[in-house]
């Protein structure tokens, strides 16, 4: 399943490689044109069937958070930097595995026993922390592992409740954002009124570095980016939003961080979703950013919007995703960009 | 131009909802003059120069900063973000009024340390709403301050006067203005509040010679106020630099001169932080020589701005009078 292969390969920002010819292999015979550009980004070309003078793109990026190391210490010790936001909070203790040799290794800590309570109360900032791939000296460790080389979290991708069709969760890395990843390889399959212009990008967690020179390359009169953004379901004492809820639907954002939706565009998926029955929800806004910030705001200005899978825990080793969300917004996606002729006009 | 500013600081614009102040533009718009909206949503004006002329950006931002609905909660009650730079300290007890003209009231929880200003998760709004099914707002609507403009004499306070002074200056402007050998782009922007996006764009489409932002800036002349040397009365000011903008030196020249060559009051304006579009203008494409002139503004960002009337009267004299004549912002310069 791309989905699973996808969220269990390695690529953080910069190098996105791994995910590129995965992609490439599945999307090669469902487009009629592909390209690598000067960065990285993946841009393949679908042609419509001319019935529409527009050109749409359609945005996921490849690119994952990870670390990247650093130093190898006099002990075989490698110190790290964290690439695209990690909570702090999410790094001690884990198993990771580095580089396309997937050297595995642990984040260290010291044990309970070992650690005063005062200790206990702090978080540890990403400095005082190491990875160790169980190399005895600097020497040993540089065999292992090269300073740039990228650490991900080390997580298998697993169905959480087989056979259910109600709930169909499963556990994962990298959901942000393979899971757009593979919803945009899907769209592939059918030929729209319009060229399609689909861009995997890389260095999104980065500033959005990716989209916004494939953008200004292909110049497109709108665009669609696909990701899977975050849900917090923890119950807490208070009436707060939770951005978004597993099992809600496709989250549309009206705004984010990054970027205002055209309005237009916010219609058209909303407007479709009722039409078909799809449930929908819109992400808790002023939260985020996404590569649309980036595309809107090329040469003249690209109408754009973003739609996203909910996912709980994203940026942290194991997310969990509902494949009805995944299944919800692909269906909606893909109705939405038969209509989209008629929202906006070249 | 009072009325005019009244209409403009009444509207409804809150960034990415400018719609209804980009059609009272368009209604007070001049014969003669040829407009598009480009697809971030600014209004672009052109006015054909008599030829001989340079191709000269003005910009005003049409958008005013606002709050945006995150949730309703069980009881009706709305959580909001700010769009853009919304200041904390007035918004209890404030009003905010949506799109659809219904108003909220600004509440705040109870307060451990009522010395404290919170932050703004602990606000919220009261439309008179029970419950989400008879909240008659959504998650993502925007509202803006409500409050209305009032003429002082000399002074006129309103909510939004950041920019819709600007985008008075520039009307008059378009009005008064008499023959100009220059190609004008009147550029009505959007979303200049949640980051210069709109001039980014208009910018980069409408590919300026020159370009001139026309906004509001700080004053250092109220009560135990700011150390800064701009005041309400003193007359436009002509940007030197702010935290976003070296002013191109050749376009202040220029603008001074063309206001002492007027007796024009002006003032020098040196803003420590903030910025305006002329910032983003000026970056754009392989650079455009920029600056701007500011209209000196109290209680910026929050929802009674003050100008004084002389000095916004004074900068559609000073541009009337720069845009009138030949341009050159290389004179005593060298050629730069």
């Amino acid at each position: 399943m791309l989905l699973q292969r996808l969220s269990e390969a390695n690529g953080v920002s910069s190098r996105e490689e791994e995910i590129r010819s995965i992609i490439l292999e599945e999307i090669r015979g469902r487009v009629d044109a592909c390209r690598i550009d000067g960065m990285g980004n993946l841009i393949a070309t679908k042609r419509g069937t001319g019935s529409s003078p527009l050109r749409v793109m359609l945005a996921a990026h490849m690119d994952e958070v990870g670390l990247m190391v650093t130093l190898a210490e006099d002990n075989g010790l490698l110190r790290f930097s964290k690439v695209g936001g990690i909570d702090d909070r999410v790094l001690p203790a884990r198993a990771v595995v580095i580089g396309e040799k997937r050297v595995p290794g642990v984040i260290g800590v010291k044990p309970v026993h070992l650690t005063e309570r005062s200790e206990r109360d702090k978080v540890m900032e990403w400095k005082q922390l190491a990875i160790d791939v169980g190399a005895t000296s600097r020497a040993e460790a540089e065999k292992l592992v090269q300073r740039g080389d990228c650490a991900v979290f080390a997580t298998d991708y697993r169905e959480l409740a087989p056979g259910r069709s109600s709930c169909r969760t499963v556990q994962g890395k990298a959901f942000d954002d393979r899971a757009g990843c593979a919803l945009l390889a899907a769209l592939l399959g059918e030929r729209y009124a319009f060229d399609l212009i689909a861009a995997f990008t890389v260095q999104e967690e980065v500033g959005l570095r990716g989209a916004r020179i494939a953008a200004y390359a292909e110049s497109p009169d709108a665009a669609i980016v696909l990701e899977c953004t975050g849900a917090n379901e923890v119950p807490t004492t208070r009436d707060v939003s939770p951005s978004t809820r597993l099992g809600g639907g496709p989250s549309i954002t009206i705004r984010d961080n990054s970027f205002i939706a055209d309005p237009r565009l916010v219609e058209l998926f909303t407007g479709t979703a009722a039409d078909r029955g799809i449930p929908h929800q819109f992400k808790q806004p002023n939260i985020g950013g996404t590569d649309a910030g980036a595309i809107q705001r090329t040469r003249s200005g690209v109408p754009s919007i973003t739609v996203a899978v909910p996912a709980r825990y994203i940026h942290s080793p194991a997310a969990i995703m509902d494949l009805n969300d995944f299944d919800n917004t692909l269906a909606l996606a893909r109705e939405a960009l038969h209509r989209l002729p008629r929202a906006i006009s070249a | 131009m009072k009325d005019l500013i009244r209409k403009l600081t009444e509207s409804f614009g809150p960034s990415g909802y400018e719609s209804a102040v980009r059609e009272l533009i368009t209604s007070e718009l001049p014969r003669g003059v040829e407009t598009r909206i480009d697809p971030m949503g600014s209004l672009i004006v052109h006015r054909k120069g008599t030829g001989g002329g340079k191709r000269v950006m003005l910009a005003a931002h049409m958008d005013e900063i606002g709050v945006c609905i995150t949730h309703v909660d069980q009881k009706g009650f709305l959580r909001f973000g700010g769009v853009g730079g919304v200041g904390l300290l007035p918004l209890q007890g404030g009003r905010v009024r949506f799109a659809n003209g219904v108003i909220g009231a600004i509440g705040v929880e109870k307060l451990e340390d009522a010395s404290r200003i919170p932050a703004m998760e602990k606000f919220y709004i009261d439309v008179g709403a029970t419950s989400p099914s008879d909240c008659p707002v959504a998650v993502g609507d925007v509202a803006c301050f409500d409050r209305s403009c009032e003429d002082l004499g000399a002074r006129v306070v309103a909510k939004a006067m950041d920019d819709r002074i600007g985008c008075a200056v520039l009307l008059q402007t378009l009005k008064d203005l008499g023959k100009s050998p220059h190609d004008l782009f009147f550029v009505f922007t959007v979303q200049e509040e949640v980051g210069l996006r709109g001039a980014m764009t208009s910018g980069f489409s409408v590919e300026p010679e020159i370009a001139i932002a026309v906004d509001v800036t700080l004053t250092g002349d109220t009560p135990e106020g700011p150390h800064m040397a701009v005041s309400l009365g003193a007359g436009p000011a002509i940007k030197i630099k702010d935290g976003g903008m070296l002013s191109h030196p050749g376009i202040k020249d220029w603008l001074i001169r063309t206001a002492e060559t007027a007796a024009i009051p002006f003032q020098r304006e040196v803003l420590t932080a903030g910025t305006t579009d002329a910032s983003t203008i000026q970056v754009s494409r392989a650079g455009v020589p920029s600056g701007c002139i500011s209209i000196p503004c109290r209680n910026v960002h929050l929802p009674s701005e003050m100008i004084d009337y002389g000095d916004a009267e004074g900068a559609v004299r000073l541009l009337t009078a720069a845009l009138s004549g030949p341009i050159d912002i290389e004179e005593g310069r060298g050629g730069l």
